[in-house]
């Protein structure tokens, strides 16, 4: 397999502010890469520079075999982008800017328009984009992100706004371009997201990679607890103790009380046995644990 | 280097014709000034009925009772002595014409852009000499040859002095504020980067705006001309007008980089239209594109040499009414060239893809 992208060591300064502090990590051509991290983590500034928007201030930075700055225009009908914050132009309805862009990589209307139903957009068609609303912006933004069929495509936080139906009709779409063929680079702060959607993920904070790997193998390494909810009272607290890790917690909010163990079949079993099993459920370990682990920190402050 | 050329341009004409703000300051706004100068002071060209005599002509003052009283209902003739002074209100156009004796010769001083007025003079005045030649006793060389000769005109009919101010002020609203507030909200509504991220090049973002820009400023030149030239208000072109055409094509690349720098160097669009709006007003004042700068101060006149405005409303009021040749023009289309060359060049330096 080719690389769809190579970085190496990359550093970026806002004047005090180490936005991308050393970061190292490859992505494979046709995988699904995300980045994940919290406010600030440095992942924006990481696609930028991918993009060729800004110049890295120091590392190596190879994307689809060529290194992104100075812009190059060949490389740039390779890559598809969607920015963070969606970028329209004024008093244009949803089709023309949609028509547009494809007009700027020589791509005809029809594609156009095809994209602009697969992202369920056909009824907005004639809306202004500035009467949009956030969701139906940000599909729009994805859409043009898509209509000259890049290899390469970058999505900053793309279902960030979106209801949860849209969002899974994203994934939808987006799973489909992946498997054409397509490398997707995604950045989110949604950690299910990321272990449904990912091939591999990099958790990054403070502009550092602190892991890289598949979802799952992240989430498995930490040998985290499971944790096992049920009604509270319908066994005492004590009792409860007993069947948990003598390690690990076991705590009621008067709403559920939740037992934490790594031998989950051993508990339900038990509790089983005491016919306690109302309102469960079962969590195991995700990749939040991994942050949490990874970092001391909640990922959500 | 010209991919995405069309489209752009395509777009930036429907957000232009889709602003309403816009459409009224660069197309409606001007024009009611337009309508409002031309129509209200519209008859103030008119009161130069007047004919000054300076000193003795023979011809009139030997003319009898009845001939004057019929010369009396298309002019007036009004005795002075002050040769100079009199002149000077010719020039001014405070009267249609001035007539004088030098030995045989009755020389006529009439401004010459006044062409209905000074032609119904002249028709007069030669008509008269013919009369009095024959009347001096039938000889074959005649006692009195008629000269007309024109003095420098200064004495335009309202519409014409203020056609081509106003139409110079509207091209320079609209190639500054469509340069500045396309860089401004594009940069800051992230449409610069996306463009960046498209093989796109910066030569058809550019052009693109340069052409609309162009686009613009003739069709409001179309349309002014053309409403000025309505019977109502009565705008006469003369021979080489369409010279004004390069004109107001350099003239839009000079206003369109100073509409660039404000650009370029303001961070919102409230801001760069407060800096546009800084430069243009004064600008239009002093380049007499609302009242002649005539009476200005001499160091007033010497600021305004600095502002592309003046030149180009000097330029267009000699080719557009008052009959100057092609060449006239020239000059001031390589000043309004050289000025967009190098506020270009400084807006260039200044300029930013992105906010930060
Ligand atoms: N243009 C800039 N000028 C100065 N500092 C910047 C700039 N862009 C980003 N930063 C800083 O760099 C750091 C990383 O920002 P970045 O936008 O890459 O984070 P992010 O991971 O994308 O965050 P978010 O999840 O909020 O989008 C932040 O501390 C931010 O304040
Ligand atoms: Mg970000």
């Amino acid at each position: 397999m080719t690389l769809a992208i190579a970085v190496a060591g990359l550093h970026k300064s806002y004047g005090e502010v180490h936005a991308v502090d050393g970061a190292t990590f490859e992505v494979q051509q046709g995988e699904f890469f995300g980045i994940l991290g919290p406010n600030g983590a440095g992942k924006t500034t990481t696609l930028e520079i991918l993009e060729g928007l800004r110049e890295a201030d120091s590392g190596e930075v190879s994307v689809l075999g060529s290194s992104p700055w100075p812009r190059k225009p060949e490389l740039m009908k390779r890559i598809g982008v969607q920015l963070q914050a969606s970028s329209f132009f004024e008093r244009l309805t949803a089709r023309e800017q949609i028509r547009l862009f494809a007009s700027l990589y020589g791509i005809g209307p029809a594609r156009a328009d095809e994209l602009l139903d697969l992202v369920g957009m056909t009824e907005k068609a004639h809306t202004r984009t500035e009467k949009l609303s956030g969701g139906q912006a940000q599909r729009l933004s994805i859409a043009c992100a898509l209509v000259h069929d890049p290899d390469l495509v970058f999505l900053d936080e793309p279902t960030s706004g979106l209801d949860p139906q849209a969002r899974r009709n994203l994934w939808d779409l987006l799973r489909d371009i992946n498997g054409q063929g397509h490398t997707v680079v995604l950045t989110t702060h949604h950690l299910d997201e990321a272990e449904i959607l990912c091939d591999r993920v990099a958790i990054m904070d403070h502009g550092k990679i602190l892991a890289l790997g598949p979802p799952a193998t992240l989430v498995r390494g930490l040998e985290a607890p499971t944790r096992i909810s049920i009604e509270s009272g319908s066994v005492s607290e004590v009792d409860a103790q007993a069947l948990a890790d003598p390690d690990l917690e076991v705590t009621d909010d008067g709403i559920s009380l939740t037992i934490a163990t790594r031998t989950p079949a051993k508990v339900l079993a038990a509790l089983a046995e005491r016919n306690a099993m109302r309102g469960l459920s079962v969590r195991g370990a995700t990749l939040e644990d991994v942050f949490l682990s990874l970092t001391g920190r909640e990922f959500r402050e | 280097m010209t991919r995405g050329l069309g489209s752009l341009s395509r777009v930036m004409i429907l957000g232009f014709v889709r602003d309403r703000t816009a459409m009224f300051f660069t197309i409606l706004f001007p024009l009611m000034f337009l309508v409002l100068f031309g129509g209200l002071f519209k008859d103030s060209g008119l009161s130069k009925s007047e004919v000054l005599q300076i000193g003795p002509v023979a011809m009139f003052d030997q003319m009898p009772a009845a001939d004057r009283a019929d010369i009396g209902q298309i002019v007036t003739l009004i005795k002075v002595d002050d040769r100079e002074k009199a002149l000077d209100q010719v020039r001014k156009g405070d009267y249609a014409a001035a007539v004088e004796q030098q030995g045989g010769n009755v020389v006529l001083h009439y401004a010459a852009a006044d062409v209905v007025r000074s032609g119904i003079v002249r028709g007069l005045l030669e008509s008269m000499v013919q009369t009095s030649n024959l009347a001096a006793a039938g000889v074959s060389t005649p006692a009195f040859t008629l000269d007309a000769e024109p003095v420098e005109d200064r004495s335009l009919k309202t519409i014409q002095y203020v056609t081509p101010g106003i139409l110079g002020w509207a091209i320079a609203v609209g190639a500054t504020f469509g340069a500045a507030m396309t860089l401004v909200t594009w940069r800051q509504k992230k449409i610069l980067r996306r463009l960046r991220l498209s093989p796109v090049p910066t030569s058809s973002i550019v052009g693109a705006r340069v052409a609309v820009s162009l686009l613009v400023a003739l069709v409001q030149m179309a349309l002014f001309v053309g409403i000025a030239s309505l019977p109502y208000f009565g705008l006469k072109l003369s021979n080489y007008w369409w010279m004004a055409i390069p004109l107001v094509v350099s003239a839009t690349l000079a206003f369109m980089s100073i509409g660039l720098l404000a650009g370029s160097w303001a961070k919102s669009p409230e801001a760069a239209s407060a800096i546009a709006n800084l430069i243009v007003l004064p600008m239009a004042f002093l380049s007499g594109s609302f009242f002649p700068l005539d009476n200005a101060p001499g160091w007033l006149k010497n600021v305004s040499e600095v502002f592309p405005l003046k030149h180009l409303n000097e330029a267009l009021l000699g080719v557009m009414v008052r009959g100057e040749g092609p060449g006239s023009a020239m000059p001031a289309i390589g000043i309004l060239l050289g000025f967009a060359i190098v506020v270009g060049t400084i807006a260039s330096f200044l300029f930013r893809w992105d906010d930060v």
